[in-house]
């Protein structure tokens, strides 16, 4: 299963986190400082993965990407195949970039609510869920729309609602 | 608390700031202290956000729990205090409020949250809303971190209805959330499983791939209980053309299929298959895995994966291939080793990659090729390849090559002055932080390997004798061992009087205490050496003939006073072992001089040299601090005193050596370290026979009752501390008598109990035949680098398939099998096999009369129980026969796997589309028909259910064994 999925810009501050098994707030943060540690010392052009076992505890593995100022980690054990989940990351930026037409870190920064939305389409308590960013795209919409409708509890909409999702 | 004084007004939800307005202040606050530091503005804004969300207005709530999820989700504060708040916005009408709540809960919660019973309700209601993505907030909360037993008890009814759900995204979402349903709460398997299992069918492909991947999440904890739905597994294994399900499919046989030999054989053709079609690498990679971990006993599909795994180590452009090539052939069993010796090159190359974890997945599989032929060459190349890289990746070379060689007792290591000495180099390594291991390699070797103590004692008297060692943190235990070595094989040593001055040289102050303490003890160990020999010198009477090495010959007279040290017989097998190897020539030949000149280099004056330097050197420690100098320090100083008590003040040289007090005091003292120290056996203590009539694991708590009435009248238990007299030479000299009794009190010990004892042959035997040092571990360049060393070993490892040296090796002294330290496999069968989670499954899948849900053993007319039954047993009940051949017969007909599952599945329809008191009375009857000895039928019927799926998938006779 992905234990985390971590967003954060080249100088370590942290833009999405999302952890998979309980960790109370400092212990976020730590991690991800220690995360930063080992993405910093990281030079160009090697291999996307790194060990994180000291980090996270036994039998978990990450996989990041580096796109321009920022990192995208994913944090995962041995259920998870290294190369599908570095697929998974492209999955993920692709649909943000989609969603964000070119995507940039302001974006990312400033939409907290939406880059969540996203993620939790594509990864569900830690389960791979879609890899299609199509789908995803699909999906995220159908929530702004949502979002941005008075309201989702009155009967009349509910029922459009739910016949749209049919 | 700004909040709690004024509450919330309209003010605050007129010019509340946004989400945008936060971050944009945030990202402003750039100064590193004052008003406009990031911490400031963070503590400003949660005291504003504690006002506004108590607001009665929604929206108000909602932008205030908004922010303040931002502000725990990426800067790390704590909002427990608001765990109210996200349940309020949970029962909202406005979708988007709703969905913060919900964010909020499941980033901030957790299972021990106490509010967390109170969204039972509206997350019941929500679960069963008609739009979808309300139901999904809710089962999205329900596999968030947050989710506790009590909410998966309390739902796992509504989950059970959405995994059957006609709307795709919340069938999708039902199935990954019943994940955390079953590990929260494992009795929501019998209300929940047959579902999930059915969706592993469903035509909906992200339906599977969500089923598979609870599936393979399952199974890494117990595969057993799921052996019984291998069937579908490989159904989907032949027929899927979905990378991501296939690659979940492989990982869920690649931890069955260890289980069941049949299983493997019946798998191992799609799986090569899959390997030699796909195009897409993680498939390729995943199918690689299979084969190595779990299919390692199919020659032809290793070969397969091999060759695949090539082209992975050969993509120059891409680091991820090449790493993960080397973390594929590190999979390998060892039966298939000859597989890295044929990327050899590749993986010698990768030792110099840019990249460190190619670099170390390089080195690990490096180690693994070293055999006992090349061990040598290839720590030597190892150890200068550590002096050139950065200090982690040095420092996990040198651990690579300590646990290489001590692997099993040092099973590879021939030579063990060899091994010694590089020790002795790593220790001078500048980034060395193994002291730990190499310290107590330092000091087993000593006491296992007789053969190595005189190279063990040069090595050690080295390392004492550099002053530069003595700053470096890191070594200290190295030193430490050092100076426990020298003292203990003094008699070994070429120079005691330069191993005194070593060992008392005024850095030692440098080291820690423990270190320190050892070091003293030493010098009293190397005082009693020399001043023994000394008074020995002349051949002023011989008596008891000590074995210098073994030490474990000894007269057993209790008067001896006087004694020969045999320095001869000890000065003599160093010259047997002289002239090994070209760099310590000049040494031993040095030394060997020097064992003529031993009688020479002790004279009175050095050992008055001795005493002084001791009395310099250990007086002040006699007010010191810490124990464990202090204490050891007044030994010495004591005996010391103790001798010149015996001297008068003068002490001169002739009264010394003719003083028949002395040499009873000294010899007295050297017998008491003259006890060869051995290895311990880890459960020694585990042997001794618990003696009649004592019951260790009586509960000792009724004493207490017992001694009632008598505790007033009870003796303090507590030690008796006195304090220390400073009169230590009187104390001293009392206990001389004890003191002689000691040697024979050890012998008699030991003629009692022999078990505990190592066989004293064991240690001696092979004396003689110590082998003679390999050539110089080859001069292989400090100067050249990368490049040259590379190439050596790549030359080298060519080596380890090839013959094995036979070569006399010396005799490693072992322990029985306990002493072994626990093996990755030993531990791994200790793992909990009574996880609550695979008993119900086991249950639920073998329909061992269980009843579901809650309400266990309530009655058999429960309908949850007929249904799942109704799904379960069509199945075998169509198809399977008690008949082998017909069951050939089903299959022909069948003729493709998944034809026969489609045929099995109309069954399955069928058996649902009927009513389920109807469903439960055909089964009976079907299984009636069917079985020849009905007498049994639920058993039976039990059996056909594990057999029947077997049967689909491979012709080989059924196997009870399965169930198992």
């Amino acid at each position: 299963m992905i234990r985390a999925v971590i967003v954060m810009s080249t100088e370590g501050k942290s833009r999405l986190a999302r952890f998979y098994d309980y960790q109370p707030p400092e212990k976020q943060q730590e991690l991800i400082r220690r995360l930063y540690g080992v993405l910093s010392s990281r030079p160009e052009g090697v291999s996307n993965f790194a060990q994180v076992e000291a980090i996270f505890g036994p039998d978990t593995r990450m996989v990041y990407k580096h796109y321009a100022t920022l990192y995208f980690v994913f944090v995962f054990d041995s259920s998870e195949n290294e190369l599908a989940m570095l697929d998974l990351i492209q999955v993920f930026v692709e649909t943000l970039d989609k969603c964000f037409k070119n995507v940039c870190e302001l974006d990312i920064v400033f939409n907290f609510n939406k880059m969540h939305s996203i993620l939790d389409e594509i990864v569900f308590g830690g389960q791979v869920l879609e890899t299609s960013s199509d789908e995803v795209l699909k999906a995220v919409e159908e929530i702004t729309r949502l979002e941005k409708s008075a309201s989702s509890g009155g009967p009349l909409p509910k029922s459009v609602v739910g016949r749209l999702s049919r | 608390m700004a909040g709690s004084s004024s509450g919330p007004s309209l003010m605050d939800s007129l010019f509340q700031r946004t989400l945008d307005d936060l971050i944009k202040s945030l990202r402003s606050a750039t100064a590193i202290s004052g008003a406009d530091s990031p911490s400031l503005v963070l503590s400003r804004a949660v005291d504003d956000i504690r006002r506004e969300i108590r607001a009665s207005d929604q929206t108000t709530k909602a932008i205030a729990l908004q922010k303040l999820t931002y502000i725990c989700a990426l800067h790390g504060v704590d909002i427990s205090w608001a765990a109210f708040h996200p349940l309020e916005l949970l029962p909202s009408p406005i979708f988007l409020h709703k969905k913060l709540g919900y964010l909020a809960a499941s980033l901030s919660f957790s299972p021990s949250t106490s509010v967390l019973p109170l969204a039972t309700h509206q997350l019941r209601k929500d679960l069963s809303s008609p739009c979808d993505p309300a139901a999904a907030l809710a089962l999205e909360f329900l596999s968030s971190p947050a989710a506790s037993a009590d909410l998966a008890r309390d739902l796992c009814v509504e989950l059970s209805s959405l995994l059957s759900s006609t709307r795709p995204r919340i069938r999708v979402k039902s199935t990954a959330a019943s994940l955390r349903f079953f590990t929260l709460y494992p009795d929501s398997v019998r209300v929940a499983f047959k579902r999930l299992v059915e969706n592993l069918e469903c035509a909906d492909q992200r339906v599977v791939s969500a089923a598979v991947g609870v599936f393979c999440e399952l199974s890494a904890v117990d595969p057993k209980s799921y052996l019984p739905l291998a069937p579908e597994f490989y159904r989907i294994l032949v027929d899927c053309r979905n990378n991501w399900i296939l690659i979940k499919v492989l990982k869920i046989f690649s931890r069955l299929a260890p289980l069941e030999p049949r299983l493997a054989k019946r798998i191992v053709d799609p799986v090569c298959d899959h390997l030699r079609q796909s195009s897409a690498k993680s498939l390729v990679f995943e199918c690689i895995r299979t084969v190595f971990t779990s299919l390692d006993g199919f020659d032809d599909a290793v070969k397969l994966g091999v060759e695949k795994l090539g082209e992975f180590l050969a993509s120059e452009d891409d680091p991820n291939l090449r790493y993960l090539g080397l973390k594929g052939l590190s999979m390998l069993q060892p039966i298939h080793l000859w597989a890295v010796e044929e990327s050899r090159e590749i993986v010698v190359k990768s030792l110099g990659d840019p990249d460190s974890n190619i670099q170390r997945e390089a080195l690990h599989l490096i180690v693994r090729m070293v055999s006992d032929a090349n061990l040598i060459e290839i720590s030597t190349i190892l150890l200068n390849y550590a002096l050139k890289s950065d200090p982690e990746f040095a420092n996990e070379i040198l651990g690579e090559i300590l646990s290489a060689c001590c692997r099993n007792f040092y099973e590879l290591v021939v030579d063990f002055d060899w091994y010694v000495s590089l020790l002795g180099d790593m220790s001078r390594h500048p980034h060395c932080t193994k002291g730990e291991d190499i310290e107590h390699h330092l000091v087993d070797i000593g006491l296992r390997v007789k053969d190595a103590r005189p190279e063990l004692v040069r090595v050690a008297r080295d390392l004492l004798i550099d002053p530069a060692l003595l700053g470096n943190p890191f070594i200290c235990r190295i030193l430490s061992a050092a100076a426990w070595v020298s003292g203990e094989y003094v008699e070994l040593s070429r120079n005691p009087v330069e191993l005194v001055e070593a060992l008392l040289q005024p850095r030692v102050s440098l080291l820690p205490v423990s270190a320190r303490a050892v070091y003293i003890q030493s010098v009293f160990k190397v005082l009693i050496f020399c001043l023994h020999s000394y008074l020995e010198q002349d051949g002023a009477g011989p008596l008891v003939t000590r074995d210098p090495v073994g030490g474990s010959q000894m007269s057993e007279s209790s008067d001896a006073v006087m004694f020969e040290i045999s320095s001869n017989c000890s000065f003599d097998s160093r010259i047997g072992l002289e002239g090994k190897d070209n760099a310590s020539n000049v040494q031993r030949a040095h030394t060997s001089n020097d064992s003529a000149e031993t009688k020479g280099f002790l004279t009175y004056d050095s050992l008055k040299h001795i005493l002084d330097l001791i009395e310099m050197s250990l007086n002040p420690l006699v007010e010191c601090s810490e124990v464990e100098l202090q204490e050891r320090a007044r030994n010495i100083l004591g005996f010391i005193s103790a001798l010149q008590k015996v001297q008068g003040s003068d002490f001169d040289e002739e009264g010394f050596r003719r003083d028949p007090r002395n040499c009873k005091l000294i010899t007295v003292m050297a017998d008491a370290f003259l006890e060869d120290l051995g290895p311990v056996s880890a459960n020694a203590q585990g042997r001794v026979l618990v003696p009649d009539g004592v019951s260790l694991r009586d509960d000792l708590s009724d004493l207490d009752g017992i001694l009632e009435g008598e505790r007033l009248e009870e003796p303090s238990s507590a030690p008796v501390f006195f304090k220390r007299s400073d009169q230590l030479s009187e104390a001293q000299e009392e206990d001389l008598p004890s003191l002689t009794e000691s040697k024979s009190l050890l012998a008699e010990h030991r003629r009692q109990h022999e078990v505990y004892y190592l066989p004293k042959e064991s240690s001696e035997a092979e004396k003689e035949g110590y082998p003679r040092a390999n050539e110089a571990p080859s001069s292989v360049g400090h100067g050249h680098i990368a490049e040259g060393s590379i190439q050596d070993l790549i030359k080298l490892t060519k080596e380890s398939l090839g013959p094995r040296r036979t070569k006399p090796r010396p005799v490693v002294v072992k322990l029985d099998e306990g002493e072994s330290v626990p093996t990755a496999s030993s531990l791994k069968s200790v793992e909990p096999r009574d996880d609550p989670l695979s008993g119900v499954v086991r249950e639920v899948l073998l329909q061992d009369g269980d009843e579901p849900t809650t309400s266990r053993r309530i009655s058999s007319g429960n309908p949850s129980r007929r249904r799942s039954k109704g799904t379960m047993i069509p199945r075998s009940t169509g198809e399977s026969a008690p008949h082998s051949d017909e069951n050939l017969g089903d299959l022909q007909k069948g003729g493709r796997h998944h034809r026969s599952h489609s045929h099995r599945r109309q069954g399955r329809d069928g058996a649902q589309s009927r009513p389920e008191t109807e469903d439960r009375g055909e089964e009976g009857k079907v299984s009636h028909k069917g079985s020849h000895r009905s007498n049994h039928p639920r058993r039976h019927r039990r059996k056909e259910e594990a057999e029947g799926p077997l049967n689909v998938i491979q012709q080989a006779p059924p196997g009870q064994d399965l169930l198992l």
